[in-house]
């Protein structure tokens, strides 16, 4: 397959344009995602190219968004919808656990809500407290939703490819800060199995499993810490649910140490169901050392750049975290 | 300075008054059974007449039947009907087979007759996950819960037949109380801004559980909420089927013409309580009150007006009795066919393809089930 170097942001658009010239059925609905390209140009020139009726500028109207797409999944649409900012979850919430999640269930397995919840999460871009968060263990609570976060451009593609494709609601974690880095892409549509981990450096010493913004922070940490004669495996989840634990526990029964870094507070968050998960695996008896969490500070994101920076983990408290576990022998 | 402007447009009490004394309920039948809007009336022939009265006759057996069935233990979550036949049912026969119903948890009749089988409504009061499954061709969702969701999913339904390029509407039902949610508003709204070919009726029963219309809203009328989305509304006595049925028809043409969506408030009456688990109307609701809304049944008059035009009698209004009767026994009898529910059939009725996570649960079950 040909590929070449592409956006993050430019991999999102493209598999949703490929699929939108093979199927009729698919369509797109969010704010400002027609001429103005949504909030962060990521659906800009797809409505020069599919028309106001398959890229459809919304009201400002969340709650509507997400119901018009379940409504729209019910009559065998395959909606997009994309909100600005993935705060703004909260005024979809009901339509996404109460409605979309149900809905398949309800109708006693005859429903069918073939949609994708495209949204950009995270912190780093100076747009403070209700523009920042990272919500996504929310989601990842509620039975009969899917939720994938991407880390890469490459992953971008094909999970988007397998996020559009699949028959249930998929709730697609997009990473502001992520936007602009660049991969290797295949020009062609593929699509990567929702589920499926990556091993994106392979170690010995101390797994760390990371997600989003964090695989690329944790993948700089284990590049310093292999100077140190540490050996870091990076583990990114790439969907978290369903969660591929079988490569997780894997790794943590060849390393025998265990660290999970998000972005989203740490109480609560996914880490702790990870952590969880492997003390209750047969992983556990090759345990070497306490399971570390790293995560956002208990604090609402900052708007101060230097205090935004602090609130989250950075390349620093992993390297540190890496340490200190290693000395458990 | 502002005792000095003239521009009426600026007086914001009296537009207002202007908007609000716009919004007259129509009426084609009085309490009596009498045509009082003869301009208004419906073309509809004798048979349809006498099917509309048939259909009203039939869902209060029904009602009744279910709210004994639902004392008895075989049935479970049930919201009473009687009082809303005109508001429910002369609604649905507007419409056609193509349209869409997204029904709210008291739309149980209208989706009944637009095809669901009355098994299958007992099936889902059971919370039995075969009640749920929609036979193919029926345009109904299973009844919305949450209070005002369905609106806009409406939005969406409308605007998915719209792109499919069929002839047809989505219509919904809430009540009153629903006007409150910001989904009501989002959802006529947004159908609003794309002209999508959709009728959002509100049954205004007077009473959101134990709250009065009147602490609703400070709205003279919920109909006028339209004119805040830019939608046609309207107010009909939900107690006269034919000014139901005008008003929804009407709606239907707009919407398939490509004008887009109307607000219907159809002003009706719940006589039973709002449902059967353990609310008690008398804490919040006068016996006059339920007498005054009694007099206006529209059973009462509709029965008046085809008896007037000879078209209706008692042997005929009893064998729809029977016939209601024989049908609920008969479907009573397919629900307790059903097979029992195991925790299995819920896991693999979640999604699509199971994912791994669920199969994990499922084996787990599947052992425990096989013992």
């Amino acid at each position: 397959m040909a590929t070449r170097e592409i956006t993050y942001l430019e991999a999102v658009r493209e598999a949703m344009s490929q699929e939108m010239r093979q199927n009729e059925d698919v369509f797109i609905l969010g704010e400002d995602i027609g001429v103005y390209g949504g909030a962060f140009g990521v659906t800009r020139g797809m409505i020069e190219e599919f028309g106001p009726e398959r890229v459809r500028n919304t009201p400002i109207s969340e709650a509507a968004i997400a119901g018009a797409a379940i409504g729209a999944a019910l009559t065998g649409m395959r909606p997009i919808l994309e909100l600005q900012f993935s705060d703004f979850i909260t005024i979809a919430m009901d339509q996404m656990v109460n409605q979309a999640a149900k809905t398949r269930y309800m109708f006693g397995g005859k429903g069918k809500v073939p949609m994708v919840l495209r949204t950009p999460a995270g912190s780093g871009t100076g747009a403070a407290a209700q523009h920042s968060q990272s919500l996504e263990a929310w989601m990842a609570h509620i039975p009969g939703l899917k939720v994938v976060q991407p880390s890469t451009a490459y992953d971008v593609k094909g999970l988007l490819k397998a996020a559009m494709d699949d028959d249930n609601p998929v709730i697609f974690y997009e990473h502001k800060l992520l936007y602009k880095t660049s991969a290797e892409v295949p020009e062609e549509p593929y699509s990567i199995e929702i589920g499926k981990a990556d091993i994106k450096r392979e170690g010995t010493d101390v797994t760390v499993v990371a997600t989003a913004i964090m695989v690329h922070k944790a993948l700089e940490a284990a590049a310093q810490l292999e100077k140190e004669g540490i050996s870091v495996e990076v583990i990114d989840p790439r969907t978290i649910v369903p969660l591929d634990k079988e490569t997780i526990i894997d790794s943590v029964k060849k390393t025998g140490r265990l660290i999970v870094v998000h972005e989203a507070v740490r109480r609560g968050g996914i880490g702790g169901e990870i952590a969880s998960m492997v003390a209750e695996s047969e992983a556990f008896d090759y345990l070497d050392a306490p399971i570390k969490r790293l995560g956002g500070k208990e604090v609402p994101i900052p708007y101060n750049p230097n205090l935004e920076k602090a609130a989250i983990p950075q390349v620093p408290d992993i390297l540190a975290a890496v340490r200190e576990t290693v000395k458990y022998k | 300075m502002a005792s000095k402007l003239k521009n009426a447009q600026l007086d914001a009490k009296k537009a207002l008054e202007t908007v609000e004394d716009q919004f007259q309920m129509l009426q084609i039948l009085n309490e009596q059974g009498e045509v009082v809007n003869e301009a208004a009336m419906p073309d509809l022939t004798d048979e349809q007449l006498q099917e509309l009265m048939s259909r009203m006759v039939y869902t209060r057996i029904l009602d009744q039947r279910s709210i004994s069935l639902n004392r008895q233990g075989r049935l479970g979550f049930y919201a009473p009907t009687a009082g809303q036949e005109a508001s429910q049912l002369a609604s649905q026969f507007a419409l056609e087979k193509e349209d869409f119903i997204l029904p709210g948890y008291r739309d149980v009749p209208q989706i009944v007759w637009h095809g669901l089988p009355l098994s299958q409504a007992f099936l889902w009061s059971r919370g039995h996950f075969q009640g749920g499954q929609i036979p193919e061709g029926v345009n109904v969702a299973i009844p919305q819960i949450i209070i005002g969701a369905q609106y806009v999913q409406t939005a969406g339904v409308a605007l998915g037949l719209k792109k499919r390029g069929a002839k047809a509407v989505a219509i919904t039902y809430t009540g009153d109380g629903g006007t409150s949610q910001g989904d009501f508003y989002e959802g006529i709204n947004f159908a609003g801004a794309f002209k999508a070919p959709a009728i959002f009726i509100i049954q205004n029963n007077r009473f959101a559980i134990s709250t009065p219309v009147a602490k609703q809203s400070a709205a003279k009328t919920l109909a006028q909420k339209a004119v805040a989305a830019g939608i046609p509304g309207v107010q009909v006595d939900g107690m006269d089927p034919l000014a139901v049925y005008v008003a929804t028809r009407d709606a239907r043409e707009r919407a398939i013409n490509g004008e887009g969506p109307t607000l219907i408030e159809t002003m009706t009456y719940r006589y039973g309580p709002h449902t059967m688990a353990g609310d008690d109307p008398t804490r919040y609701r006068t016996a006059d009150l339920d007498n005054e809304w009694e007099k206006k049944d529209p059973l009462v008059r509709f029965r008046k007006f085809l008896e007037n035009k000879g078209i209706w009698s008692e042997e005929k209004e009893n064998e729809v009795i029977e016939k209601a009767k024989e049908d609920i026994k008969e479907a009573i009898k397919v629900a307790d066919a059903a097979p029992k529910q195991k925790v299995t059939d819920l896991i693999s009725i979640m999604h699509e393809d199971m994912p791994f996570n669920l199969k994990e649960q499922y084996e787990i079950y599947k052992e425990k089930e096989s013992k």
